[in-house]
């Protein structure tokens, strides 16, 4: 049974759908990340899961149970936002404790359970202080704490990380995926960093314009992706698309290479490569150029080895492996399986 | 590029430093309007004012000589000083406690959205926006001794015999003014209290929402914590009003009956004006700058406590 | 199938629901009567005719006899209202551009040049606001008297902006404060002056604090009574605030249809103005008081 579920959910508002036509489960336990750039429907979905907007029309399951027209605190969900929305005027403890307070739950439980919950995320020293004493990374710690103390089915995350700088973000993802593994509960994730959500999920859902455009591992969304928007989106650099009137051709700059490295077992395509210019990045080099045969204006990219010698303003073979080539229709962009 | 063409071509790009690029002088000149305006129209005749409080000027002899503090010990003699004081503390503590606790939940209302929301925000303004005399004029009427609806609706329901007398009984007259004052600065505390209220972040209402906190809890343990600072400025200019204002008890009681509702403010401009004791007039009217200055330091202490966000 | 514990929750969300908007529409109409019955009555008021108005038997709240003009038409007519309301206008006009041009550039100076000096002085604008009417108009009968200037608007017009500028001031500092020094700085690189650079690019940003300074000042210049009171006396040169109460109670006697409508006519325009621009002026204090 899945913990969470949501069938042909939709929000409208005014005359635009955010969220349109939506079906989705998750796994118990699992990490599930809704991926899309800005206005693709994730926050607006979450939001629904949690309660916090009743959708148009469709139905949303927690734990096996309808939660449509549910107030969030009978859902037992908990959510942490992008700015972590600590109350500013009480103190971390008293942060933590306000849900336990609104639940009714009497004294001594609400000490023992924040303290619980305080030394599980390493925050118990900073129990007096408050929010804004603290850094980025401890708030965050707090949120997730003032969430944890609440024993709920599941954890809501709308991009909690894209306020810390950089350097931070890597070392809070990892802190954050310790800590759902630890604790074990189902877990919803919105980001629109995709690098973010290969790393962290179990599962991701790519949403654009309030659908879903593919919901699968990270695997599955890399390498077989469903349709032009999910090969472009995922992926840096992403996916080079060669367009022609029957078809799009789609390949990934690792996978096309010098002609010479294939073995005939590979069953390349050939692509008469034009190379414009050469990027050095240390650890990889990459060919930014034109193909022949195909628009001029498409830029295309390949990943090669740093010490490979291959110059600019040139024209190369290269190749791609027949099992690395996605075909996908020119007019709805969706994937085509079999050959042409 | 060599060397020389680099100076020649930095020198004719540089750009001349004006008059209206000097931080310094465009800072002083930005100031000194306002600050000649406020010298010369509050600093003089402030200390004017100051200056009257210890000479004998009246009307009669507009001569300043100074008396030292003859004339302030005359003011204090008088026990109408004391009951106008007392009436102006009262007043004001009463009227702006009223005022926190309903522009609050004015507040709390005309935020959320509903239908005829413009109406209800029009009509919730006009004890604001209409002139103080005319509205109190207009209060004159509702609280008139023969003729007020007020009365006529309690005869209906069988509640009273004959009148109450509003503005004649000291008691009710007291409560009267109260009434007025409170009536008239609500909706400006009410506006100044919804701009507080719109600062708050919306995630932290949606997170008290998903902590569970109902309606009461979250106005009254997130939003009006959060709201302290900008309470205390309502309420500072709530303050300002009520106790400088001397137009409602003119209009309503003309400070009657027999004085008891007189506030300093009032008491002065009788003493100076109709009394033609300008140095007793000056003297009166200068016991509200303690009484303003304390309550103005107390409440922007207390707002910047709580300052928080 | 049975109610489940869920359904009754689901159906005590929806009552609560229910519940909390007849709450709040009874709340809001609860709050607009309390606050306006005065002109909602005055409406009546003023056109009751005198025989009707002076019964105390009959509903104060409909017409026993049927409504009539002639208070409305002595109100503009036999009375100098339509000069008041002129010489309100005229002066609370004067007062508001008076205001802008010294408070603009004042704010701006001590919200980001003046440096640590700008908060002190900040106070300093605050406590003057302290320093109320009742106590300088005394004095400043004689200022203005000397000056030549008794009798006329002009006394108001030089009076008025002392009670507008520290407050607007305080509000435009908070305002600028709040946005950041980038701004113009970038303009100055483009190659404009620095006073240049704020003309084009901040004082379009600080159009809230603009719009609130403008209603506040208006709103303060006419409602002001006591520098009035003392500086005119001709009947031609009074604004509302003390033209109407004066020309319309004679000693004991209270024409007081035509005070209603008096009060209704000036009200409700300001009111209707100020509803307009309501959302605007929330801006500009939420930056000025909040921020400030």
């Amino acid at each position: 049974m899945s913990v969470v579920e949501v069938r042909n959910l939709t929000k409208v508002f005014g005359d635009m759908a955010a969220v349109d036509d939506v079906d989705l489960a998750s796994r118990e336990g699992e990490f599930l990340v809704l991926l899309g750039p800005s206005g693709c429907g994730k926050t607006t979905l979450l939001r629904m899961i949690a309660g916090l907007e009743e959708p148009t029309s469709g139905e949303i399951f927690i734990g096996g149970e309808k939660m449509n027209g549910l107030p969030p605190r009978i859902r037992k969900v908990a959510m942490v936002f992008q700015s972590y929305a600590l109350y500013p005027h009480m103190t971390v403890a008293r942060n933590i404790a306000f849900p336990l307070r609104a639940e009714g739950v009497d004294k001594a439980e609400q000490d023992k359970r924040v303290r619980w919950a305080a030394e599980l995320l390493g925050i118990d020293r900073y129990l007096e202080r408050r929010p804004r004493q603290l850094s980025g990374g401890e708030r965050q710690r707090v949120a997730l704490a003032r969430a944890l103390v609440r024993e709920p089915n599941v954890f809501l995350l709308d991009e909690p990380l894209s306020n810390l700088d950089a350097k931070l973000r890597a070392a809070a993802r990892d802190d954050l995926l310790e800590f759902q593994r630890r604790v074990g509960i189902t877990t919803i994730y919105v980001t629109h960093d995709q690098v973010e959500a290969m790393g962290m999920g179990d599962r991701i859902a790519v949403m654009s314009d309030g659908r879903i455009r593919q919901f699968g591992t990270p695997e599955e969304i890399y390498s077989d992706p469903a349709d032009t928007f999910v090969a472009t989106f995922i992926g840096s650099p992403p996916m080079n698309l060669l367009r022609s009137e029957h078809r799009v051709v789609g390949f990934r700059p690792e996978n096309f290479r010098p002609i010479t490295e294939f073995a005939e077992r590979d069953m390349p395509s050939t692509f008469r490569f034009h190379v414009n210019r050469s990027e050095y990045l240390g650890s990889d080099r990459f060919l930014y150029g034109t193909v022949e045969g195909y628009d001029e204006n498409t830029k295309v990219i390949a990943r090669v080895p740093v010490n490979a010698s291959i110059p600019e303003g040139a024209t190369h073979e290269f190749g791609v492996a027949a099992a690395d080539l996605c075909y996908f229709d020119p007019r709805t962009g969706k994937r085509l399986r079999g050959d042409e | 590029m060599s060397d020389e063409a680099l100076a020649i071509g930095v020198r004719t790009q540089r750009p001349r430093r004006t008059l209206l690029d000097s931080e310094r002088l465009l800072a002083i000149g930005g100031l000194t309007p306002a600050v000649i305006y406020i010298v010369a129209l509050v600093g003089f005749p402030f200390v004017l004012a100051v200056v009257m409080a210890f000479s004998d000027v009246t009307v009669g002899d507009p001569s300043l000589d100074l008396v030292g503090l003859e004339t302030l010990r005359q003011v204090l003699a008088d026990p109408v000083f004391w009951r106008a004081l007392r009436n102006t503390l009262v007043f004001t503590l009463i009227s702006n406690a009223l005022v926190v606790i309903l522009a609050t939940a004015l507040a709390l209302i005309l935020t959320k959205d509903f239908k005829g929301k413009w109406l209800v925000r029009l009509l919730v303004l006009l004890p604001w926006t209409t002139p103080v005399s005319l509205a109190t004029i207009s209060w004159l009427w509702t609280l008139d001794s023969i003729f007020s609806p007020i009365d006529w609706v309690l005869r209906q329901l069988g509640m009273l015999e004959g009148n109450m007398i509003w503005l004649g009984q000291p008691k009710l007259a007291l409560a009267s003014v109260i009434a007025v004052h409170t009536w008239r600065i609500v909706p400006l505390a009410a506006v100044i209290v919804m701009a507080g209220m719109l600062a708050i972040p919306t995630e932290i209402r949606d997170a008290s929402d998903i902590d569970g906190a109902g309606f009461w809890r979250r106005t009254f343990e997130i939003e009006i914590p959060l709201m302290a600072p900008i309470i205390g400025v309502a309420v500072l200019f709530g303050v300002i009003l009520s106790v400088t204002d001397m137009t409602v008890v003119h209009v309503l009681t003309r400070g009657g009956p027999t004085n008891y509702t007189q506030v300093l403010a009032s008491w002065a401009f009788y003493k100076g004006i109709e009394g033609g004791d300008l140095a007793q007039g000056a003297g009166t009217a200068l016991f509200l700058l303690p009484v303003l200055v304390a309550v103005a330091a107390l409440i922007l202490r207390f707002a910047r406590r709580r300052e928080v966000l | 199938m049975a109610a489940t514990t869920l359904d009754v929750q689901r159906r005590r969300a929806e009552l609560r629901r229910i519940w909390g908007r007849v709450g709040l529409y009874v709340m809001a109409i609860t709050a607009a009567l309390l606050a306006a019955f005065p002109f909602l009555w005055s409406i009546i008021t003023m056109f009751k005719q005198d025989r009707d108005l002076y019964n105390k038997e009959n509903n104060p709240f409909w017409f026993a006899l049927p409504p009539t003009l002639e208070h409305i038409r002595y109100l503009f007519e036999n009375t100098e209202f339509m000069t008041f309301v002129r010489n309100t206008l005229v002066v609370g006009l004067a007062v508001v551009l008076i205001t802008l041009l010294i408070s603009l550039p004042a704010a701006y100076s001590l919200a980001r040049l003046a440096g640590r000096w700008g908060e002190r002085m900040g106070i300093a604008i605050f406590l003057v606001y302290l320093i109320p009417p009742t106590l300088l108009f005394l004095p400043m009968s004689r200022v203005v008297a000397s000056l030549g200037l008794l009798e006329t608007l002009w006394s108001l017009i030089l009076v008025y902006p002392t009670i507008t500028i520290p407050i607007s001031v305080w509000l435009l500092m908070g305002f600028f404060k709040g946005i950041p020094r980038d701004i113009e700085e970038q303009a100055m690189v483009d190659g404009y002056t620095r006073a240049g650079a704020v003309v084009r690019t901040v004082l379009p940003l600080v159009f809230p604090g603009i719009v609130a300074v403008i209603v506040f000042a208006f709103t303060l210049s006419a409602h002001e009574f006591i520098y009035a009171l003392s500086f005119i006396s001709s009947t031609a040169n009074k604004p509302i605030s003390v033209g109407v109460p004066t020309a319309l109670v004679r000693g004991d006697v209270f024409f007081w249809q035509s005070l209603q409508a008096s009060a209704v006519f000036v009200a409700l325009p300001i009111a209707i103005v100020f509803n307009l621009f309501l959302d605007r002026f929330i801006a500009g204090f939420t930056m000025g008081a909040v921020k400030g």
